[in-house]
């Protein structure tokens, strides 16, 4: 099997795989990036935190340009994690609002998203229609 | 707080729309020579000058409108808030005649931006032998498009979406309802980019750009330049009768930046910031969103434009498309929104647009819009939106009995 390696540094692979979010030890706020300090409460000590896997669709739209090696039309939105947005988009559904609605079930999943020339697989995540 | 009030003593916008023959350097000195020709007055009397321009051209802008208009020696002030700008600019000049440092100020916005295209969109992966990462997300290549959207487009259509969801009634029809209404009120400002109306099945036939907003629901790219020169009210009281009639009271100037809140990093938040300013200003101004006798809001887009019905308080929180269907916002309605037409026909040149929207109000309040004239107005409101976030409101009153 190919080296995977996480298209970005809050995706955790292996049989789990899910997001993990800096979490403020101070006010508890969550994010993606790197922090230098909290935009909440400026407080200067994180924890990694587990995000769940499983949420709704809080907003979202369908892109129609997009910059060049991104297919269009896409689905983008925010899911709702159990309280913690996440922006990501929404893939193995039709990208027509007759088929994504705002409140929908989603899942994560994760899809090899593009391969260095020395093989190496990035794996992106999206989320998709829970069942 | 200073103790000056301060007023609008002359202002102007340029045509907006493709002015291939004018670069930077013109819009802003045309804008700016008939600002100061409408005040009364001459750059030898601007005691501050606070300039933007967003998208490159001429930097600094304000020493540059200086080198064509007048060359005094005045602090210069070169801001940069995105869309927001022009009104920060104002903000600035408003700032310096309120502490007394200057009696008179001049805030400008230009900027070139026809056949701009999409903005917001960031570039594709760097080629390279192997992943490297880099970024505050540690990726090994564009997020934008694969891990959601950072485009305009898309952004503020999920602004409108998520109000969508929270409180019900909101869809693609009503969002281009809300584009039809301000390409027809378009059709009366000779200034506008746009002054075609525009049919709701036009209007929803058109190319999708980021669902539900269609290319005329997205504001206008094109080019234009705005300018203000503000003056102290004891200054002002020196000045002639008709300088005196028609200089318009800033009764509030208000800029805000995004609170933290859960997601705001995630989805810019561009309510409650707006929320915040309208507070502020409605209590500077000792004015009610009631009183109000026209709004100029940020429609970048029309899912925006529906968002800021209740940010701004023109309606009950959550009743903004309740709001929409009565009627209310359209020109001959009982709180006209954008009647030039709004950021979607009027256009959108990013930095000249929060002096722009000042410019639509004064014109009203003086009586001197024309066929478009709000009849009888006399308090008016500015708002616009800088993504990431700024937000600016100017309440503008009457200065005539």
């Amino acid at each position: 099997m190919a080296n995977q390696i996480p298209y970005v540094d809050y995706l955790v692979l292996g049989d789990d795989p899910h997001l993990v979010a800096n979490e403020c030890t101070g006010c508890g706020a969550r994010f993606f990036d790197r922090r230098n300090a909290c935009g909440g409460c400026s407080g200067t000590e994180f924890k990694k935190a587990d995000v769940a896997t499983q949420g709704t669709v809080k907003t979202f739209t369908i892109v129609s340009f997009a910059p060049p090696g991104v297919d269009v039309p896409f689905v983008s939105a925010i899911v709702d994690c159990d309280g913690t947005s996440v922006r990501t988009n929404i893939v193995n559904v039709e990208a027509s609002p007759e088929h994504v609605k705002l409140g929908m079930p989603v899942k994560l999943t994760t899809f090899v998203a593009a391969t260095d020339e020395k093989g190496t697989e990035a794996v992106s995540f999206g989320f998709e229609p829970a069942a | 707080m200073g103790s000056e009030d301060v007023y609008i003593l002359g202002i102007n916008m340029t045509k907006f729309g493709k002015h291939p023959d004018l670069d930077t350097v013109d819009l802003a000195s045309e804008a700016t020579l008939a600002a100061l020709k409408d005040a009364g007055v001459t750059m030898k009397d601007m005691g501050i000058i606070a300039a933007g321009n967003l998208m490159g051209g001429a930097a600094p802008i304000a020493q540059i409108i200086q080198k064509q208009c007048g060359q005094t020696g005045i602090p210069a002030y070169n801001v940069s808030n995105a869309c927001a700008t022009g009104a920060t600019a104002l903000r600035v000049a408003c700032m310096s005649v309120k502490a007394g440092e200057s009696d008179f100020g001049l805030a400008v916005g230009v900027e070139k931006l026809a056949g701009a295209g999409l903005l917001g969109t960031g570039g594709g992966r760097k080629k390279g032998d192997e992943f490297e990462r880099s970024g505050r997300f540690g990726a090994v290549g564009s997020v934008d498009g694969r891990i959601g959207t950072e485009n305009m487009p898309g952004t503020f259509a999920q602004v409108g979406m998520e109000y969508a969801h929270r409180y019900g009634g909101a869809n693609f029809e009503l969002f281009a309802q809300i584009s039809e209404k301000n390409h027809m009120h378009s059709t009366l400002n000779p200034l506008a980019a746009y002054t075609k109306a525009m049919t709701l099945e036009q209007i929803m036939g058109d190319i999708m750009i980021a669902y539900p907003n269609t290319r005329p629901m997205c504001s206008a790219n094109c080019d234009g330049a705005a300018a203000a020169v503000v003056v102290s009210g004891s200054k002002l009281k020196t000045l002639s009768q008709e300088q005196q009639r028609r200089a318009i009271r800033i009764a509030a100037s208000v800029l805000t930046s995004d609170p933290y809140e859960e997601a705001c990093q995630v989805l810019p938040n561009v309510n409650t910031l707006t929320r915040n300013a309208a507070k502020q200003a409605y209590e500077q101004a000792g004015v009610g969103p009631e009183d109000l006798n026209l709004v100029e809001l940020h429609d970048c887009f029309a899912t925006a434009e529906l968002v800021h019905y209740d940010n701004l308080m023109l309606c009950e929180e959550g009743g903004a498309v309740d709001f929409f269907k009565s009627g209310a916002p359209f020109r001959d309605g009982s709180k006209p929104v954008n009647v030039s037409g709004g950021l979607q026909s009027k256009g959108h040149p990013i930095a000249a647009t929060g002096i722009a929207n000042i410019w639509e109000v004064c014109h009203h309040l003086r009586g001197e819009a024309g066929p478009r004239q709000i009849e009888g107005a006399k308090v008016g409101l500015a708002h616009v939106i800088g993504l990431a976030s700024a937000c600016g409101i100017h309440i503008l009153e009457s200065n005539s009995a």
